[in-house]
């Protein structure tokens, strides 16, 4: 679904987003939650880029940071060539326009006192953008396109039902025209049918209106149909980068592969026969999060380097990035060309490159 | 034969609202013996929860109507009194919720949640109690159960405060277990282990699992039997390898189709269903899927009844359409035309 992508739209680099605990009167910090620590990659115009993981690997947390709801504790955020990680209020706000989010929740990210017309068309007024009359043109065109009817203008989003909703979200995105939007699982709340009503009004704008879109998401099926390449994240880390088919095709972390073979497939007779591999227990917390490997304690392949060494993100070519000490579906000559990405944390060890294969795995399915 | 434990016969509810008479279910009819596991799949609003909900006397309200029978081991759960009710609620029948975070009293402990539900039925002494919560933690795969039995809700990740709600669901051994969406609030590792802890303790326990989701994929590989709800009724019934190999009612595809799929080429579009379920206020005349469904002609305005029109026995559908032209046409709405991408 991409486009001709010219360069990139916007590089993450090195992006690290802690979040104080803080304790006692003097408000001591005592712990830091590791939410996103040290991730890098870039997003070309035109493209999707899924991002997945458990809940808690810092999914949101990097969403939300990209479009600066958040400051990044340290490394450079450059959208369009500008560095954007430290603007203040002031310097954000051009950039508001180009930048927009879709959230989860339907119905908590709508005002509930405030009617369609003005939750679609409060950002036109804020940007100044045409007088009454032309902003309430926009908006009834806005409606139009997201599949709702001009007549909706002057209802509360508690007369819509969830897919309904979340088309108010997407128009409300839409309005200024952003180039990029970041979705963080717009469609995770919604019913079956509805989600895929949603995933092509998403697909038809992406074209109408030249969008670049981030697709936060932990659903798996949801996101190799609507991504270009995918992005996965275990406790803040980034542990594999790959373009959307290839991942599904040769999932080279163990952790993705746990990943696909965890998503339900409505066939009973292909779900009885795979081979599924049940992760043990939960994600560790992101407080203390493990050395080594981030996923080691729950990886069915882990070695004592693991415990040890942070693997460096490696290119395995084809822009196929992933971070691991013993890589899946990677034959003898490919391991050989393996280098260090320029993507890799800095404390990982980018001498650690991966020396064996795993051998033979199954692809999902 | 197994023993048969729930048979629901016609079952209707409808609720006094203000806005007018809310039509939730409206002629349900199905059959659950030991150790099967049904499978109730439906969008929100289908009636699939309100269904289960009635089985475990939870919707017993001054503003709900009921019609039909429930019968549990041959006893009308509609008919008897709230305090009988006690009885079976917990005891014969136990449920699961959808959102563990919010089903579990974040001010108690995990274990005097577990205790306080077994006592409720049973005059035990409270350190048997006790034990006995440890056992149910320990059997639902919570480690060191025995110092977490302490902990507090909020100690607990999403994936364990299920568990601990199907601990909680077990402890008075109950013959059925109904799982109201439990996964729908977790990642998908966590989903599998969950739907697979709950086929386990089927068997450990010899009881029988009503499954309710709106993800078919979820009850593919678990499920004996699946109904398919849409507007208050069952539109389809079967067997789980007809009705994924088989399928007889548009809605059906729609449904199947609209799961981005891993096992398959990516389409170039999703099948989407057209529209939005109906009002349960003011249904539409004759079939309830009939305004979203491109196959209608006119026989649907009157309402197709549930009826075996396929070879398979007990494969159940609600649809009027000759069962040959459906087979032909069905593919594109399931696939999406599965053309593939470049």
């Amino acid at each position: 679904m991409s486009t001709n992508g010219a360069g990139p739209l916007i590089e993450v680099r090195h992006v690290k987003k802690y979040f104080p605990i803080r304790k006692g009167v003097l408000q001591r910090e005592v712990a830091r939650v590791h939410a996103v620590d040290d991730v890098s990659f870039e997003v070309r115009e035109g493209e999707t880029l899924g991002l997945v993981g458990e809940s808690g690997c810092g999914k949101s947390t990097l969403g939300r940071t990209i479009v600066r709801l958040l400051e990044p504790t340290e490394g450079k955020i450059i959208f369009r060539g500008h560095e954007i990680e430290r603007l203040g209020h002031r310097g954000l706000r051009p950039l508001r326009r180009e930048m927009q989010m879709v959230f989860q929740d339907p119905y908590a990210s709508l005002n509930p006192r405030k009617r369609v017309g003005s939750i679609i068309g409060d950002p036109l007024k804020i940007h100044s953008i045409g007088n009454r009359e032309s902003r309430k043109k926009q908006v009834e065109e806005l409606l139009d396109t997201v599949g709702l009817s001009p007549e909706h203008y002057n209802r509360f989003p508690h007369e819509f039902s969830g897919g309904q909703r979340q088309r108010i979200g997407i128009a409300r995105a839409l309005a200024l025209r952003p180039k990029l939007i970041v979705a963080d699982e717009p469609v995770s709340a919604l019913d079956v049918s509805i989600q895929s009503q949603m995933l092509n009004l998403l697909e038809d704008l992406q074209n109408e209106f030249q969008l670049t879109y981030i697709f936060i998401a932990h659903d798996l099926g949801v996101v190799r149909h609507v991504s270009d390449r995918i992005a996965v994240m275990y406790l803040g880390k980034l542990v594999e980068l790959s373009p959307a088919e290839e991942l599904y095709q040769r999932p080279i972390m163990p952790y993705t592969e746990a990943l696909l073979s965890a998503v339900p497939i409505p066939d009973p007779d292909l779900a009885r026969k795979r081979e599924r591999i049940v992760l043990e227990g939960d994600v560790p917390s992101p407080i203390n999060p493990p050395s080594g490997c981030r996923f080691h304690p729950r990886c069915r392949y882990a070695t004592e380097i693991c415990r040890e060494v942070e693997p460096p993100l490696a290119d395995y070519g084809n822009g196929h990035l992933a971070a691991c000490h013993h890589p899946l579906n990677v034959d003898a000559a490919t391991l050989a060309t393996v280098h260090a990405a320029p993507e890799s944390p800095r404390e990982a060890d980018e001498a650690a490159l991966p020396q064996d294969s795993s051998g033979e795995s199954h692809p999902p399915g | 034969m197994a023993e048969r434990l729930l048979e629901v016969n016609d079952l209707t509810v409808d609720f006094t609202t203000e806005d007018g008479v809310v039509h939730a279910v409206g002629g349900v009819s199905f059959t659950l013996d030991r150790g099967q596991v049904l499978g109730i799949v439906g969008e929100s609003g289908s009636g699939k929860s309100v269904t289960a909900m009635t089985v475990m006397g939870l919707t017993r309200d001054i503003n709900a109507r009921f019609g039909g029978e429930v019968l549990y081991q041959g006893r009308d759960l509609l008919e008897i009194s709230d305090t009988e009710m006690q009885n079976y609620r917990g005891n014969e029948i136990g449920m699961i919720f959808q959102d563990p975070m919010t089903s579990l009293n974040p001010v108690y402990r995990i274990g005097e949640q577990i205790v306080e539900a077994i006592q409720a039925h049973e005059h035990v002494d409270k350190r048997i109690a006790q034990k006995r919560a440890v056992e149910l933690l320990r059997q639902v795969g919570i480690p060191n159960p025995e110092s977490r039995v302490d902990d507090f809700p909020h100690q607990f990740s999403g994936g364990m405060r299920q568990r601990a709600m199907i601990a909680m669901a077990l402890s008075c051994n109950p013959s059925i277990l109904i799982a109201d969406e439990p996964t729908t609030a977790l990642d998908v590792t966590i989903q599998a282990q969950i739907v697979e802890l709950i086929a386990k303790l089927k068997d450990d326990f010899n009881s029988a699992v009503i499954m309710i989701t709106h993800d078919l994929g979820v009850v593919a590989d678990i499920a004996d039997e699946i109904l398919v709800m849409y507007a208050g009724r069952v539109v389809e019934r079967a067997q789980t390898r007809d009705l994924f190999y088989d399928p007889q009612m548009p809605y059906t595809w729609g449904l199947l189709g609209s799961i981005p799929r891993l096992d398959r080429p990516r389409p170039e579009r999703l099948h989407s269903i057209k529209g939005a379920p109906p009002s349960l206020i003011n249904l539409p005349q004759g079939c309830k899927f009939r305004p979203r469904c491109p196959h209608a002609f006119e026989k649907c305005t009157q309402e197709p009844g549930l009826e075996n029109r396929v070879e398979t026995p007990g494969h159940l559908d609600r649809c009027w359409l000759d069962v040959e032209y459906k087979r032909a046409h069905r593919d594109d709405a399931i696939s999406g035309g599965a053309s593939e991408a470049a």
